[in-house]
Parts: structure tokens; C-alpha cells; sequence
């Protein structure tokens, strides 16, 4: 009989720890955001729960600009970050040879300097009167007013060249494991080389490129640092605005609820996405 | 080669001509008649490694004629599979011609060559079902879509597999998958169909249905194959012809039966079945055979076929089945006996296998028949007489040669 019921018991004792993780760090976090994102009151004389969803509409139409733009940039910067990765990785994949890990090390160098650090360094580099625009205005090769810094370009840019690593490594997971005999097979059955990446590489290479997508494009929508390191004053992006409401303005619970309605946008964004592709391809990369 | 113009259905049976030109099982290997489905000419391939050049395949000629069941037969790493990557293209020969129909490959890339080739891990296209997979060389020559949908039926119903068309191949079992492979490349209808190894992840018992399915298709066809084993059983069994290669060279092209019951090497004799070597000294040479000097009431007498002089060594072998044992003192009456003592005995179910050492010193192992009859099993330690007829000692070419003149002259008389 105790074996029995220990027997019924055992699943849920298996799942207790991950069980366990999931409320303390993601369920009663989210909770206390949402709960702290209906207060009203201020930081000195405290904040208290009084159902406020009035700020959810109030600060919706204060800044959907910025939501929306920071959808627009993390749209573009994905897409870019496929465009650049997706050949890096097949190269490396392909035709890194013996040297494949000292590529992939390369690829990650950059890792070993702080995410703002190097964005800084691109500030530095790409300033106004800088040592690259500067030169170049001196030489007479760019007009006066030309610049990057504090345009959209630059917070994309920026954006790409930071989570550009998260791109190419799944890309390269996926064709790296990839059966090369299916390339042969694909030339025996007399296909081109155009026809072999069409009708083989590409479709099994498909599931990298959806990992790639999610590691990029929920961190480049969410981020601050490029649009306030790089960008300007047009370029502000939603996270600028909730960490304004936070850091400086301290008004909590107008910050959660920005920060509620972003992570929900997200997560069901990425639910849909998973379900249309069906979870198993997303996760084949990783259990091959 | 038109895709519309491909032979369909009975059309297809009708080309294949039942037996082979190369089929005849006795005699000298016979030239394939006509032209040659794929000839290679005196060629060579070399990897180019950290430690310097190996040699894979070392001026290799052979023809293999329209509609055999060819077999390149070997251990791993005698340069088989190199061949055979080079028929299809995946390699280019550093040195010599391979002509397809008359026509020189080399330097044509796979998807150009009308050969197909079955992979031994059969590469299925994973994202692709059955249908998909077999119809995957149709469409890259652009056939039309009721065309295709017919022939993969068609390929598909040969194989067994109908009925099957919407399953993914990690669905499939080991068998199917291998019959998936094999469709794939048999709906193109190529003029020689590859195969490298095709039934090595197969467990036996499905291993030697597929060789007899293999074969059954092969006749129903009538496509050149050509077919890459390590395993001699399996070259025996199915082909019409085979070679048996040693570090990239041929040691001998022949019919199964050739090559098992006449091995002109040491290599050829040893890699091929169970096989027992002896050697000797001549002691006399009458009418075409030799008479070996071995102890007192032993006589081993071996065909002869190139002249011999008393007193040179030679090698021969003899097949275990072919032996007869006999205890007792006296010795049989037979044209070759040699007296030994049974050091082992191993029961195989349907037959016996006893290891014998010779007066000389050489150990030979004798299979006899479990016909249930008393007396079959002797037990270690008994002294036996052991006996053969001459025709089944096989005289061994010299090791100096065995690589490199004999088989020369072997795949000469093919061209």
C-alpha cells in the first residue's frame, strides 16, 4: 500500500524542484509586478493597492510610439542578424574544416567585454567628430552634418552587432549536425548546388533559425542600452521608458504596468509562434 | 538520357536479359558482351593527409558489363568504397579514365551522371516523407506530376512499401528505411545503381531476406549493379561477378564460384570462407601436377598451372569441406592424405568443425556434415587421417606476384 501510494506520489516529487523554481522566480514575481502595476500612491508615502487599471490605458496611449518602434527595431534587427548569421554559420559549418572552434571562439570573443562597454566603444568610434567620421569629414570625403550616432540605423546596428552570436550559434548547431551525406545524396539525386541549400539545407536548417529568432528577438525588443548609448532622442525605445519610470521618476507602478504589457506582448507573440511551428522543430535543435 | 523516354513498368522487366553476360559460373571470368556499362581504366586515387599521400586505389581495370550484379568485395579500407564514390562522382580519380557507356566522367559532378548510388546510412531526407524521398530525383529533372506519381508507385509497390508514402523515414523501421533508400534510387531508372553497403546496419535474418530481395529486383529491372561488401557471404550469394580487392588493387575477378572454389591468392583465400594453407617442396612433377615431399604415407598432390621444378616451394589450399577425416591407422585411399591429431572440436548445428594439426605442423580445419550417423565427432587428441582429391588443392600464387602480376593478367583478359 505505501508502495502504491509512493509509487503515485513519485511524479510529483520529480517535478517539485523545477516546480519549485518556476514559482519562486517567474509566478510570484510576475504576480507582485502585476499586483505593484494596479497601486497608486508615491515613493514617499508609499504605494498601495487600489486596482488602478486605469494606468494600463493612461500610459498605453502615453507611449504606444515607443512600443511600437521597439517592435519595428527588434523586427528589423532579427531580420538582419538572419541575413548576416545565417551565412556565417553555414560557412563556418561548412567550410570551417579543422578550424570550426577557433571561428566559433571568434565569434564569441567580443563576449569577454561588457554588453555596454562595447556599445560604448561603438559611440566612441562612430561620434559625430570621431576618429572614423571626423577623418573622414577632414578629408573632405563626408559632408559636415553627416552623422550615425542618433539615428535609427545606429540603434538597429547596435542591436544587431550585440545579439549577433545568439543568431549564428544555433544556425550552426543545426547545419553542423546536419547528415553531410544528405548533401550527396541530394547531388546523386541530381540537384544543383542551388537546388541542394533550397531543398535540403535550408528546410534542415529551418529550426536553427527559429531558435536563433526567439534568443534574439525578445532581448532586442526589450532593450535599453543601445537606444540610450547610440541613439537620440527619436530613438527611444520601450525599456528606455520603463527604466526612466523606475530610476528616475520612481513611479512603480506605471514602470510595471509598461513592463506587464511588454513581457504579455512577448509571451503570446512567442507562444503563437512556437504553436504555428510546432514546438518540436524548436526544440529538435537541441535533442537533435 | 530523356526522363520521358524512361522504360516503365514491363518495359523495364523486358530490358533486363534474366542472365547477365558475366552470369556464367564456370569457366574463365567471362567478358562482359557488348559495350561495358562501366569501365575504369587503369585507375588511381590518392588522399592527400597530414602524414603524406595514401593510396586508396591503385590502377584499377575493370569492366563490368550491362545488367550484372557486379561485387566489390574487401576488408575495410582496400580502397571499395573509393571506387565506388568515384563511379558516382564524388571523387575524382588522380589518375585514369571511368567510362560510363563509353563516355568519359570524369570531371562531370554527381547530379550529371546517370548512375545512383545507395548510401550506407541511406541519407534519407529527414524533413521529406516516403513519397517525397523517392520522388526527389524525378523532380529535380522535372517531371511531369502524373508521371511522378506513377512511377513512385510503381517503385514503391517493387520495394513493398505501398501504402507507406505519408511516413516520415524516422517512422520507418531499420528494413523499410533500406527500401526507401533503394526506391529512391531505382525510380530514376539509372543506368547502373550503386551501392555501398547497403544491408550493413541490418540484423541477420532481415540481412538475407533483403539479399534475396535485392536480387529479386535486380532480375525484375535489369540494372547494372554495383555492389560494395565486406561481407564475402553476402558477394557470394548475389553476384554475377565480383573482385576481391586488397590495398587498392584487384587480387581477383571472377564468378563466386571461381573465386571460392579457385583463389589464386594467399589474400584471395583467406578473406574468402575458411581456408587451409599448406606448403611444400615438389618432389616430382607428372603430367601437369606436382607431388609435394611431405612425410612418410602422405602424398599431396596439386594441379599445376605453370610449370614447376623439383625441389621449389609451394603454396596451396585446400577447403575445409572438401577434406574427408578418417581415424585409425591405416591411411584412405585418395589422391592427397595427410596425417594430423585433432586438437579441437567445435559443434556448429549443422556441421562439425575440427581443427587439425599436421605431421608438418600446419593447422587445418575440416567441416564435416552432422548427418547423425555414429562416428562423425572424433575428440580431441585423436590421431586422424585427413584426404581430398587432387582437383581440390589449389595451387597459391607467389607471394611476389600474388599483388601485383596475376590479377593483372586476371582483369586483362576482361577488357
Amino acid at each position: 500500500m505505501t508502495l502504491r501510494m509512493r509509487a503515485r506520489l513519485a511524479p510529483y516529487l520529480l517535478i517539485l524542484p523545477g516546480g519549485l523554481w518556476l514559482a519562486i522566480f517567474f509566478v510570484i514575481p510576475i504576480i507582485a509586478l502585476l499586483a505593484l502595476s494596479l497601486d497608486t500612491g508615491n515613493l514617499i508615502n508609499g504605494f498601495r493597492e487600489t486596482f488602478h487599471v486605469a494606468t494600463y490605458v493612461n500610459q498605453l496611449s502615453q507611449y504606444h510610439t515607443q512600443f511600437i518602434r521597439s517592435f519595428v527595431y527588434g523586427t528589423i534587427a532579427t531580420a538582419a542578424m538572419i541575413a548576416i548569421g545565417y551565412p556565417v554559420a553555414y560557412w563556418i559549418a561548412f567550410h570551417g574544416g579543422t578550424r570550426k572552434s577557433a571561428y566559433l571562439f571568434l565569434l564569441i570573443l567580443p563576449f569577454f567585454v561588457t554588453f555596454v562597454l562595447r556599445t560604448v566603444s561603438w559611440q566612441f568610434l562612430l561620434a559625430d567628430q570621431g576618429i572614423v567620421l571626423g577623418t573622414l569629414k577632414n578629408w573632405g570625403l563626408l559632408p559636415q552634418g553627416f552623422r550615425v550616432l542618433s539615428t535609427n540605423f545606429a540603434v538597429i546596428a547596435g542591436l544587431t552587432y550585440n545579439f549577433l552570436p545568439y543568431m549564428v550559434l544555433p544556425i550552426y548547431v543545426a547545419l553542423e549536425r546536419m547528415d553531410k551525406g544528405l548533401l550527396e545524396a541530394a547531388s546523386d539525386l541530381y540537384a544543383n548546388r542551388r537546388e541542394v541549400f533550397r531543398r535540403v539545407v535550408l528546410p534542415l536548417s529551418i529550426p536553427g533559425v527559429f531558435a536563433g529568432i526567439l534568443l534574439t528577438f525578445v532581448p532586442a525588443v526589450s532593450d535599453y542600452v543601445n537606444a540610450e548609448i547610440l541613439g537620440g532622442v527619436n530613438q527611444v525605445m520601450i525599456g528606455n521608458i520603463i527604466e526612466n519610470q523606475y530610476l528616475v521618476n520612481n513611479n512603480y507602478p506605471q514602470a510595471a504596468a509598461l513592463s506587464f504589457v511588454l513581457m504579455a506582448a512577448l509571451l503570446i507573440g512567442v507562444f503563437i509562434y512556437a504553436r504555428a511551428l510546432g514546438t518540436e522543430d524548436i526544440l529538435s535543435v537541441s535533442s537533435g | 538520357m530523356s526522363v520521358t523516354q524512361m522504360p516503365q513498368g514491363t518495359a523495364v522487366v523486358d530490358t533486363g536479359s534474366g542472365l547477365p553476360a558475366g552470369a556464367a559460373d564456370t569457366g574463365g571470368a567471362p567478358a562482359p558482351a557488348g559495350l561495358a556499362a562501366i569501365e575504369l581504366v587503369g585507375v588511381s586515387k590518392s588522399f592527400s593527409s597530414r602524414d603524406g599521400n595514401v593510396q586508396a586505389v591503385e590502377r584499377i581495370d575493370l569492366a563490368i558489363g550491362q545488367g550484372e550484379f557486379f561485387s566489390l568485395l574487401g576488408p575495410s579500407g582496400c580502397g571499395k568504397t573509393t571506387t565506388l564514390r568515384m563511379i558516382a562522382g564524388f571523387e575524382e580519380p588522380t589518375q585514369g579514365r571511368i567510362l560510363l557507356y563509353g563516355e568519359d566522367m570524369v570531371g562531370v559532378p554527381p547530379n550529371r551522371r546517370d548512375v545512383n548510388l545507395v548510401f550506407q546510412s541511406y541519407a534519407l531526407f529527414p524533413h521529406l516523407n516516403v513519397f517525397e524521398n523517392v520522388a526527389f530525383g524525378l523532380r529535380r529533372r522535372k517531371v511531369p506530376h502524373d508521371a511522378v506519381r506513377r512511377r513512385v508507385g510503381e517503385v514503391l509497390e517493387l520495394v513493398q512499401l505501398e501504402g507507406r508514402e505519408r511516413r516520415r523515414p524516422k517512422e520507418l523501421s531499420g528494413g523499410q528505411q533500406q527500401r526507401v533508400a533503394l526506391a529512391r534510387a531505382l525510380v530514376n531508372n539509372p543506368r547502373a545503381l550503386l551501392l555501398d553497403e547497403p544491408l550493413g546496419a541490418l540484423d541477420l535474418k532481415l540481412r538475407q531476406a533483403m539479399q534475396i530481395e535485392l536480387k529479386r529486383i535486380q532480375r525484375e529491372v535489369g540494372i547494372t549493379f554495383v555492389y560494395v561488401t565486406h561481407d564475402q557471404g553476402e558477394a557470394l550469394t548475389m553476384s554475377d561477378r565480383l573482385v576481391v580487392m586488397n590495398e587498392g588493387r584487384i587480387e581477383q575477378l571472377g564468378s563466386p564460384r571461381e573465386v571460392y572454389e579457385q583463389p589464386r591468392t594467399r589474400f584471395v583465400a583467406g578473406f574468402i570462407g575458411t581456408s587451409n594453407l599448406l606448403s611444400g617442396r615438389v618432389a616430382r612433377v607428372v603430367g601437369g601436377s606436382a607431388l609435394l615431399d611431405l612425410g612418410p604415407g602422405e602424398r599431396v598432390v596439386v594441379p599445376l598451372r605453370g610449370g614447376a621444378v623439383p625441389g621449389q616451394h609451394l603454396d596451396l589450399t585446400v577447403r575445409p569441406e572438401k577434406i574427408d577425416m578418417t581415424g585409425g591407422p591405416e591411411p584412405p585411399e585418395a589422391e592427397c592424405r595427410i596425417r594430423g591429431r585433432v586438437t579441437d572440436v567445435v559443434y556448429l548445428g549443422s556441421s562439425t568443425q575440427h581443427v587439425v594439426v599436421t605431421s608438418t605442423g600446419a593447422s587445418m580445419v575440416v567441416f564435416s556434415q552432422n548427418r547423425g550417423t555414429s562416428g562423425e565427432a572424433s575428440a580431441p587428441t585423436h590421431d586422424v587421417w585427413l584426404s581430398w582429391r587432387a582437383e581440390h588443392s589449389y595451387l597459391l600464387a607467389e607471394q611476389e606476384q600474388a599483388g601485383d602480376e596475376e590479377p593483372r593478367e586476371e582483369t586483362g583478359g576482361t577488357q
